[in-house]
Formats: C-alpha cells, structure tokens, sequence
C-alpha cells in the first residue's frame, strides 16, 4: 500500500522533485559538488602545500605557511571552513610556554573571527609584550578594539604604528578611529592628504584606506564623496568582504537596489552579503523575494543549530527588515551589542529599540553616542526619536 | 503519507540556487527502539574530500562515480570516529546505505548504518570525534530519536562524549503507554482471545453423561469463570514477569507454536471432551505459555530500564483489562443464550471446530516457520 502511494507520487513529481530526498544519483558522471579548493590559483597551491606538509609532516614551518594562507583564504572568501583547517594545524603544534610569535598572531587572529576577542587580545599582548614591532599585531588590536567601541584603546594601539615606517597604515588607523571620536571631518582631511602622499602603498593598503574613507564620508553624510571612494576601492581587485558588505549598505541607503544586485551578483554564498541582496531585492519589489528570504532563514536555522551566534547583527535585520517582527530583531541586536559595537551595530540596535517601541533598549547606544562625540547624523535622528518615546 | 510530501515540498523550497559558505557541521540522527540504532549520517562531500581526498581525478569536481567507489573507506574513516554504546559495552557498527543529499553549504553523503546493542537500551553514549584533529571548528549536530521524546546535542572537541539518557519519558506517560500496549496486545493477539473463548464455551453449561446441559444457577458459573479467568491470569503474570527480568528464556518460535498448540487443545477439549471439571487447571498450565508470548511482545516494544517493574506492571494490567472487557462482552450473552440449540451445536460445537482448524494452522506455521494463509488479506 505505501509502496503503491510512493510510487504514484514519484510518478506525478517532477524529476527534480524527486531527488529532494536523499537519492543516489543515476549515473556516475554526474557532478556532485563543486570544490572551492581547486578553483583559482590560490586554491591550488593550497592544495599543493598540503599535499607537501602530508609528506613531511615534521615541517612546522610548512604548518604555519599553510595555516597562514588558510586563514587569508578564509577572510578573503568569508568562509570559515579554511579558519578551523588553519585552527587544526595551529592545535597540532606541540604546546610550550612561550609559543612562536607567528602562532600568538595566527591564533588570535582565529579566535578574532569567532568572536572570541577577549581571548584573542590576550594572545596579542602576550605577542606584542615580546615583539613590539609587530605592525599586524598591534593593528589587530586596534581593529578589535574598535568593534568593542574602545576608542582610546584602540587609539593606543594605531600609535606604535607611526614607527614601523608604514604612514598610510598608520594614518588609516588613526583616522578611522578619530574620526568615531568627534574628529570625522579632520580625520577625513588629513587620510586624504595621506593618501595622497603614498603613490606607492599596496593594492591591498590602498583599499583599505579608501574604504575607510567612503565610510566616514557616508557617515558625515556625503554621498558623493563616499560613491567616489567606493567605486575606486572596488576597483582594486582584491578581495574584501567587508567592502562589499560596505558599500552594499551605503547603496540600500541611497536607494540603489539594482546596484547592490549587480554589485554582489556572485557573492550569494557569503551571508551577510546574500542579506544585503535580499534587502536590495525587497527594495525593488522582486518576485523571486519570498523565496530568497525562505533561504536565508533557512541558513541563520542552519547556524543556530552549531549553537553559534557570530551573525546576530544580520540576523537582527533580517528580522526586523525582512520578517517585521522587532521585538525578535531588538533581543538578537541586544545580544550582537554584548559582542560588536560598531556604528551599524548601533543602528541596528536603535532601529530595532524604535520598532519595538523600547527606548530602554537603546540607551547602550545613547551613552556610547555622546560618551564618544561621534559624528552620525542618522544614528543621532534615530536617537532624537527615540528620546521622545519616553 | 503527507506529511513526507509536505517534507519533501518544504526541502525543495530550501534548496539553495548556490550554497552557503557556512562552518563544517554533520548531521547524525540515531533512532533508538528496543536493542537497536538505526542511523543516519550526512557528512559533507567537502569535509570528506579533505579527510580523504574524494577528488581522485583532481579537476575540483566531485563526481557520484567518485564518492560511490569510496564507499568503503568512508563508511571506514566515519564509523571509526563514533563509538555507541548501551551501558557498558559498545554496540557493533555495521554500515547500510548510502545516499547523496543537499543542505544549505553543500552536497552531503549520506551514511545509513545499524548498531545492535544486545539489551534493551535505557540510555546510550555517543563519543564523537569526526574531523575534529582536522578542523576543530567541526561539530556534530546530534539528534536522538526514541519513541516519542527527541534529544538533540551539538558535539564538539571539548564536548565530545554525550550520554543520553533514553528513559527520561515521565513515569505517567510511560504507564499510559504500556497500558495501552498490553490492551492492544489482547485485542490484536487472536491467539490469546481463541484461547480464553475455548476455556469460556463450556462454561456455562454442566456435562453430564456424554452430554451438555446448560447450567442452571448464574453463581456457579460466574465462579467457574472467575477461577479460570483468575488461573489463567496468575500464571502469564508469572512467566511474563520471570521471561522479562531475564530468568526464563525459550525460543519465541517454541513458545508461540505451543500458545498455537494449546488453543488447539483448548478448543479439542470441547468437541471431545477430555476434562470437564477443574479447567482452571488447564487455564493455569497453559496460561504459564502464553505469559512466555506476552514477554516477547514486550521485548520488541523495548523496556525502559529504569522503569522496567511500572512498564512490567502496566502491560500486564492491560492483558488484565483487554481480558475482562472480552469476559464482560461474552459471558452474559453466552448465560443469556446457554439453553438455545444454536449456542450449543453452533458456537460450542462447530465454533470448536473452527477455532481447531485455525490454530492447526497457526501451528503449522509457527513450528516450521512459513506462512500457509495470508492472514492479512483474509481479514481485510
């Protein structure tokens, strides 16, 4: 009788209906999946060292190389397979007191990306306390500190940098937090001459440094300035998750929705950009919204079931932006709060604190708003309206 | 039927155009009943392929020829990193299926397997370890399955052994449960309900001299039947209790050819009659079988360790309660009806005769292990 409604039912789905369940496929051609791990040139001399370390593995040399690249790997493509491959190759190396600067600096920069900052700035003090020119190191810092709003801090920190002979990554440093303590304008200025000054820096520094300059630009609300310096970073061809997500945001406020499609046509499989997308998509009324939405619900249910909560912040828009349910988006904006501080963490928090009418909520974001001076002229209208709730 | 189509429906709309860059999970799902796991594993194709290099042919795209002709060293490389056990000692792995499937970062094999543990689990342990030397951000999405409770567990490096504890179902729902089985057990079990209904034919009439005669007083009779009744119930209470805490232990391939064999009797014993008085005698003897019966209906449900006396308890008072509703229903009928030419020549009688014919055939079976009537159809 079951076997009778099984095979009735096979027989009305379509093919691809079929094969929703687990299947074996009909012939053995068939392609399953794609791995990233031999697309592109990067890939494949990762595959190759690997191949090398597996043949000798006493060459830890060899390790921390591979764990490096991992790690690159895993922030240029946003995917965090390649920093637990990197974390597996670090848990191997045998465990003294005093472990090689490389291992600090690699480790923190693990723990970093899982959210684990507190542990990772140990690491990197233990790090700088025995190489103080350790320009990454102390960069890493500063950027950390800066995602928990610890601006003097982290302020502390981009100054060994002025040492180390690299001045626009020093300038961008310093700028980029001055310019969250109430020095936007001048901090603006002065990274613009820098920039100007340093013809020779790096592709990758270069990038940096303009995005750094489009956001405060867009934060001090100069829309052309920052499209200036957006589309000239994204022009550098250098991967940077960040960028996109960046420019993404400032494009959905400026009301561009085509814009961010084409911009991030391809970068589906990185979450926070597919958000980014399913925003642009909302704002033009796309027909295909429900079903990208379905999808990306479907993947934060597949991240909170590792029991991990690194995408609060997406998660929160997605709630409050794309489900209208606040009161779910304000808990999870609260909770992203506890972790990252950066200004778009903030305006999630206050646009989430509006929606669910609790001003409350906000006043974490209130107090580091006019504890810090930061110039913001839509977090600070958020925050005027706000007020007027109470 | 539906609600797998619904399932199926729900997966489509979830299967992602492009795949998600998302953290290495597996999904491993155990459904536990009686002595047995079943269970299913998805493993990503990525993380295989970087354990064991799936990639033969190096072109960045795995094919199914590739990872079915790895079939063996995958099974290999994943059952060796979980260890099952029930109580104290690991319960053997043997590799099943193996089937592809999608989630949302990607194209998973998916791994079926059985492990037998050899006595009914009360609780399990699961120690993990797959990928976890080669990327400690690996983690096993664990879900148990057992009757209707669920438990899920995220396993990690610092997480990795996870005991569960199976019985945690409230005492109240278990003796609901057992109850219910037991009353279904009678109603289901013809064999049992022939039985009984052979012992209760007679007795309502008297025999006398090579003839029956229908009782005269509803006393007597109503004592008749609460003896056998009584018999028959003390002494499958017995063997059940004795077979299910492990003291007596038969082949259930003798036990249920001879519960055949005594129906036949039973029910013999009114065409010929052989005893006439003191059947709660045979009530008892045979009863003692029957209990052997009901315990391995109970051992295939699975008993829950630490509720074993409550579920012991509650099954047998729903033998007790599925017996005395047939006993309710039939006796009064059969007073009712003891004088009419019909009670006596048809049911008693040729109903004997039947029921003979029946169990013959139920005996048949049983003793040589085959199937003569598809018992199913006939009674559709």
């Amino acid at each position: 009788m079951k076997r009778k409604l099984v095979a009735a039912i096979s027989a009305i789905l379509p093919l691809h209906l079929a094969l929703a369940a687990p299947y074996k496929p009909d012939y053995d051609a068939q392609v399953l999946e794609h791995l990233p791990a031999v697309s592109g040139p990067a890939n494949r001399e990762l595959r190759a060292l690997r191949q090398q370390l597996a043949a000798n593995p006493g060459r830890t040399e060899l390790a921390l190389d591979l764990a490096e690249r991992y790690i690159a790997r895993g922030k240029a493509e946003a995917d965090p397979r390649y920093y637990g491959y990197a974390e597996g190759l670090l848990k191997a190396w045998p465990k003294t007191p005093e472990p090689p600067p490389k291992v600090l600096l690699l480790g923190a920069l693990i723990k970093q990306h899982r959210h684990d900052f507190d542990g990772a700035l140990q690491d990197l003090d233990t790090l700088l306390r025995r190489q103080p020119d350790n320009a990454q190191g102390w960069l890493t810092r500063a950027v950390i500190l800066l995602v928990q709003a610890r601006y003097p801090d982290a302020l502390q920190s981009c100054a060994p940098l002025i040492e180390l002979d690299d001045a626009l990554l020093a300038g961008t440093c310093l700028a980029e937090v001055n310019s969250l303590m109430g020095q936007a304008r001048k901090s603006y200025d002065f990274l613009q001459e820098t920039l100007a000054d340093q013809a020779e820096a790096g592709a990758e520094q270069r990038q940096w440094t303009l995005t750094v300059l489009a956001d405060i630009a867009a934060r001090l609300g100069k829309p052309l300035e920052a499209e200036k310096h957006f589309s000239e970073a994204i022009r550098i061809d250098y991967p940077n998750v960040y960028l996109f997500g960046a420019y993404a945001d400032f494009l959905l406020d400026q009301h561009q929705p085509q814009k961010v499609l084409s911009l991030l046509q391809d970068k589906s499989r990185i979450d926070a950009l597919f958000l980014r997308s399913v925003q642009a998509k909302q704002q033009l009324g796309s027909s295909n919204l429900a079903q990208a939405t379905q999808e990306l619900e479907a993947r934060f249910a597949a991240s909170r079931m590792r029991g991990e909560n690194l995408h609060q912040g997406d998660e929160a828009r997605f709630m409050l932006h794309l489900l209208n349910k606040p009161e779910d988006a304000l808990r999870l904006a609260q909770a992203n709060w506890q972790a990252q501080r950066e200004p778009k963490d903030a305006r999630i928090l206050l646009e989430a604190a509006w929606a669910a009418q609790d001003a409350e909520a906000a006043k974490p974001v209130l107090d580091l708003l006019s504890a810090s001076g930061m110039e913001h002229p839509q977090l600070r209208q958020l925050a005027a309206e706000i007020r007027q709730l109470r | 039927m539906p609600a797998r189509l619904v399932f199926c429906l729900l997966i489509l709309v979830y299967t992602p155009l492009l795949h998600a860059h998302k953290a290495s999970d597996s999904y491993l799902t155990l459904k536990v009943a009686g002595d047995r796991i079943d269970g299913r594993w998805d493993i990503a194709l990525r993380d295989l392929d970087y354990a064991l290099g799936l990639d033969s042919d190096d072109n960045g795209e795995i094919t199914w020829g590739e990872v079915r002709r790895r079939r063996a060293a995958v099974f290999d490389y994943a059952l060796s990193r979980l260890n099952l056990s029930g109580g104290n000692p690991p319960c053997p792995q043997q590799a099943g299926d193996y089937f592809i499937d999608s989630h949302t970062d990607g194209v998973y094999a998916v791994l079926m397997f059985t492990a037998v543990c050899g006595t009914a689990l009360s609780n399990i342990g699961v120690d993990y370890s797959l990928l976890f030397d080669l990327d400690p951000q690996h983690r096993g999405l664990l879900r148990v399955e057992y009757g209707q409770a669920t438990h899920t567990a995220v396993l990690s490096p610092t997480h990795h052994n996870q005991p569960i504890e199976l019985a945690e179902v409230k005492p109240g729902a278990a003796f609901l449960q057992y109850l219910r089985e037991g009353v279904w057990h009678i109603w289901l079990g013809y064999d049992h309900i022939l039985f009984l209904l052979s012992l209760l034919f007679p007795a309502v009439l008297i025999r006398q001299e090579r003839s029956w005669r229908p009782a005269e007083q509803f006393r007597p009779v109503l004592l008749e039947v609460v003896k056998i009744v009584t018999a028959f119930t003390v002494a499958h209470s017995l063997t059940l209790s004795l077979a299910t805490l492990g003291v007596i232990e038969l082949p259930s391939r003798w036990v249920e050819s001879a519960i055949a064999a005594s129906v036949v009797l039973a029910a013999l014993n009114n065409v010929y009659p052989l005893i006439s008085k003191k059947l709660w005698l045979v009530a008892f003897g045979f009863g003692l079988i029957h209990g052997l019966g009901f315990a391995n209906v109970l051992k295939d449900l699975g008993l829950p360790n630490n509720l074993l006396i409550l579920a012991l308890l509650a099954f047998n008072l729903g033998v007790e309660a599925g017996q005395l509703a047939i006993v309710a229903a039939f006796l009064p009928a059969a007073f009712f009806l003891r004088r009419s030419w019909g009670y006596r020549q048809l049911l008693v009688h040729a109903g004997s005769v039947l029921i003979v014919c029946v169990a013959l055939i139920w005996f048949a079976e049983r003793a040589m292990n085959t199937q003569l009537v598809d018992w199913e159809s006939l009674f559709k």
